[in-house]
Parts: structure tokens; sequence; C-alpha cells
């Protein structure tokens, strides 16, 4: 099944692209989806563990099943915290 | 009115939104880029949003406010793109028919929108640049 992958801010300088289409098993969870991705971007591994992921514009848990169509987007940390 | 946008911003547009005749106070929030961060001369920032999640994102906001205070309207601007020292990033504006609820939610309101909205800022610097996230 494909799934659509939305990419933004350090994600989308690392993957050099807005949006992937990545192609996975059915029945795929969330870790699969990122397992493939940061195979394919090894740069991401520094990252990985801060991003949080939303499935059709929702956060989702790593476990949260896809289904074809869905679009994943790769969030890292919003901007805001202390800085400003 | 809840937008995110790439044209300079003002509270006016904001204030106009929220303008109703119950309100006896309107609360605002204009967040600036400020020249240095963190010891370092900042050239400009470059803001990215993943719009059609963060409208939404802020709406939720305004139902959280709504179920808190006693307000009457709520409106958010976020700018996106490129920034320059001195220029205005977000734009809050909060009504209600007293001071202090309008100056809680617009408060709440600017707190959880960087918690929570999906935009992010790159800090270019006279000497670098990095994409900013919150302190872990």
């Amino acid at each position: 099944m494909r799934v659509r992958v939305r990419c933004f801010a350090a994600v989308r300088e690392i993957v050099g692209t807005g949006e992937l289409v990545v192609d996975l098993p059915e029945g795929s969870t969330l870790t699969q989806l990122v397992d493939q991705v940061r195979g394919q971007f090894p740069r991401l591994e520094g990252l990985v563990s801060s991003l949080l992921f939303s499935v059709n514009r929702e956060y989702a848990p790593f476990d949260k099943k896809l289904a074809p169509g869905d679009e994943v987007a790769l969030i890292p940390p919003v901007s805001g915290g202390g800085h400003v | 009115m809840f937008e995110i946008t790439d044209q300079p911003l003002s509270l006016e547009p904001v204030v106009n939104a929220v303008k109703k005749s119950s309100s006896g106070a309107i609360a605002t929030f204009l967040g600036v880029v400020r020249e240095r961060t963190r010891g370092r001369m900042v050239r400009y920032l470059e803001y990215d949003a993943y719009r059609e999640m963060a409208v939404p994102k802020m709406r939720e906001i305004a139902d959280e406010i709504r179920r808190k205070w006693e307000v009457d309207e709520i409106a958010m601007l976020h700018r996106i793109g490129h920034l320059q020292v001195g220029e205005a990033s977000v734009a809050i504006a909060v009504s209600a028919p007293h001071r202090h609820q309008a100056l809680a939610a617009c408060a709440y309101a600017i707190d959880r929108l960087k918690e929570t909205v999906p935009i992010w800022k790159k800090e270019v610097w006279t000497d670098g640049e990095e994409w900013v996230g919150p302190p872990t």
C-alpha cells in the first residue's frame, strides 16, 4: 500500500522534498514507516527520537496502523518553547 | 479568524475580527522577531508550517479556551516564510465581556499555539543556522 509522507523544517531539508510516497506492506504501523524512511535517509537518525507523527492531520502514536492513502507527517518539535 | 499567511502581520485584522458589542475587553499578543537569541545575532527567521493541520489545531485551542473562560471571539494569525528582525510572526486577539478572561485566554492561546500547532522556525544567525524546537 502507498502512503503520503509530508516533511517539514529540518526533515524537509534532509529529505530534500516536502512530500514522499512510501510503499509499505498492508497493515504496517507508523514504526515500520519510520524504519523505512530512516533507512532511506540515514541523516534522519539524529532527529528520529525527537519527532512526533501525525496521521491524517491528527497526532498519532508509533503503533498506529496505517491504511492506503493515509497522509503521514514527520513533525519535528514545534517552533515555540522558551525562546520567543 | 484562524489563518497561516505569508503576508506581513499586524494586530488590526485580529482586533477587528473579535470586536463584538458584548465585549468589554480585547486582549492582544504580537510575537516579533528578536535581534538576539541565546547570545547570537539573528539575520532573519524562516518559518514553515503544516498548514492543513495548523489551522485545525488553532481551532482546537479556541475550543479549549471556550471551555475554560467566558470569551466572545478568538482570532489567530501566524506568518510563515522569511521574517526580518522586528517583523511580527504571530498575532492573537481575544475579546470577552471582562478583561480578566480576555487576558488569561490570550496568554493561554500563545502558550498552547507554541506547544501544539505544527509551525517551525529556522534561526539564521550571522554565524550559522538551525531549526529550533522547544527545550526538551
